[in-house]
């Protein structure tokens, strides 16, 4: 039974180990930030592995997304005779939920994934040792631009996601199923508020970005440096970047739509 | 000799790892400045955890390291990191970076630290990569090389700043014999034409002996002997004559700790 306690007691403090190491790193990344000369392309070269090379799986996606919503939305709304709410429909789904949500995970399994691995494989092959002893920081250096390039690139990639989920949406609907193009999209314009859905959707991307790239870089940083160490590193990323974002959502949500 | 003759000294210093296991009890030990220092022990005996606590990537559990009159320990981030512009080391695998190339992995430390024309860099990169014998290299990437020339390479970048001190952790493992010729003449001309101070943690007996100045022997968590190369040798202590001349019997021993032969054998019986 002690034992068992102790057990317990054990992985409690090792939990809570983990989680100040996670809030010494953020701390560390957020205030000892790149110096702008050297720190500038750095952060560019993570946008470009981080955003654009993740472009292809968030265009296909949503494009997928859109159509099947707008086939799904205007079979049960025809039911109704509200086939004419299919724009409103769709663009409040995407623009509120789905667009932050599935860009994040899908960003935390494309890019999540590949930078804690990276940077598990450069502390296995003691780059990063290598990097402190040539008195430069591997957290400025490896880890910060890495943060920066997913923070920045999350809500860029929300709103691609949002465009095409909705360009998707009006293929469906509009081109095949025959919904008036006028109707389509003048309904969209006057249900979607400005402020209250697209800014929030964003709101809501720039906290899964900042989630999604903290889980990867702690990760990444306290990885095992063996080869299983890191592939379970790599698996955690994306489960607690997934969860974390799902987690994250239903709170803002909440907070959001004033419930809070 | 005088204090300022000494580039680093570690005095009464314990460390234990975070699973607890106790690697270092009470050393003394004393680098001297501008010779070659060896650090020779049996595998697993905590050598390269002493250059990592040489150059403040550890924190000793008591005791002090100093290191060129500073206590490495008690300095800010920001002076530790000024204190290791002037530390070189070489570590086992090397620590190239794998997405740059031979070139820019010997230009990184003076991309980072100096305002250097790139004509200059260029200079400085060939003249290093000249000293180990691979500037005809200069565009391979890292996972063109062999263990032996990645390990090379790793010199030329850990002497491209032109440190105080290098330090190299087994610099001779996995080297041809030719290759090993050149870096064990290398060390020792670096060492005397750049003014350096060497610490080389190595087992390798022979070629450690051939060219240190001083040489410290830890077994089991202490050190068992130090002196120059010749009264090492000379040295009766059964420890020390066990290491040098690789005896498998005696008071180190060659075995893990284990519980004994029969009883293991018992427990599988009984499974």
């Amino acid at each position: 039974m002690i034992a068992r306690l102790a057990l317990a007691g054990h992985a409690g403090i090792e939990t809570l180990r983990q989680f100040g190491k996670a809030g010494i790193l953020f701390y560390e990344v957020l205030f000892y930030p790149p110096n702008l000369r050297k720190g500038f392309p750095l952060v560019v070269q993570q946008v470009y592995a981080e955003g654009v090379l993740s472009l292809l799986i968030i265009v296909v996606s949503s494009l997928f997304i859109g159509m099947v919503l707008a086939l799904q939305g205007y079979h049960t709304l025809a039911k109704f005779g509200a086939s004419q709410e299919l724009g409103p429909l769709v663009a409040l789904s995407v623009v509120r939920e789905l667009g932050p949500v599935v860009t994040a995970i899908l960003f935390a399994g494309r890019a999540g994934s590949a930078v804690t691995a990276e940077i598990g494989l450069m502390k296995a092959t003691e780059q990063l040792s290598s990097m402190e002893m040539m008195a430069v920081d591997p957290i400025r250096r490896v880890i910060a631009p890495r943060f920066w390039g997913g923070f920045i690139s999350m809500p860029l990639l929300t709103i691609i996601f949002n465009a095409m989920a909705i360009y998707g949406a009006y293929l469906v609907g509009v081109k095949w199923l025959g919904v008036d193009a006028g109707i389509f999209w003048s309904n969209m314009q006057s249900s979607v508020e400005f402020h209250a859905d697209v800014v929030n959707g964003i709101l809501k991307s720039i906290v899964f970005g900042v989630a999604v790239t903290w889980i990867a870089v702690f990760q990444g940083y306290i990885a095992v440096p063996t080869s299983a160490g890191i592939a379970s590193a790599t698996t955690r990323t994306v489960v607690y970047g997934s969860l974390a974002v799902l987690g994250l959502d239903f709170v803002l949500t909440a907070m959001m739509i004033g419930e809070w | 000799m005088l204090k300022s003759d000494h580039l680093v000294e570690i005095s009464n210093m314990s460390f234990r790892h975070e699973n607890g296991k106790l690697v270092f009890k009470d050393v003394d030990i004393i680098i001297p400045r501008g010779k070659v220092t060896a650090i020779m022990g049996p595998s697993g005996t905590g050598k390269t955890t002493l250059l990592r606590l040489i150059g403040g990537q550890l924190m000793p559990a008591s005791g002090k390291v100093t290191v060129a009159g500073e206590s490495i320990h008690q300095l800010s981030h920001k002076k530790l990191y000024q204190l290791r512009k002037r530390m070189g080391m070489l570590f086992q695998q090397g620590g190239l970076f794998t997405h740059l190339n031979v070139y820019e992995n010997v230009a990184f430390p003076l991309r980072e630290h100096t305002q250097l024309s790139e004509s200059m860099i260029h200079t400085l990169v060939l003249m290093k990569l000249q000293m180990v014998g691979l500037r005809g290299a200069l565009h391979l990437m890292p996972n063109e090389l062999s263990g032996g020339m990645a390990r090379r390479v790793a010199l030329a970048r850990a002497i491209a700043l032109d440190p105080e001190l290098i330090m190299y952790d087994e610099p001779f493992t996995g080297q041809d014999p030719i290759s090993m010729g050149v870096l064990v003449k290398l060390v020792k001309t670096l060492n005397k034409s750049l003014n350096l101070t060497s610490i080389i943690v190595s087992h390798d007996v022979q070629e450690t002996l051939q060219i240190a100045d001083y040489v410290y022997v830890i077994v089991d968590k202490k050190v068992v002997g130090h002196g120059t190369p010749a009264a090492i040798t000379q040295d009766g202590s059964r420890e020390l004559q066990q290491f040098i001349k690789g005896l498998p019997d005696g008071p180190v021993p060659f075995d893990y700790p284990a519980a004994p032969l029969v009883q293991d054998f018992l427990r599988g019986e009984e499974a």
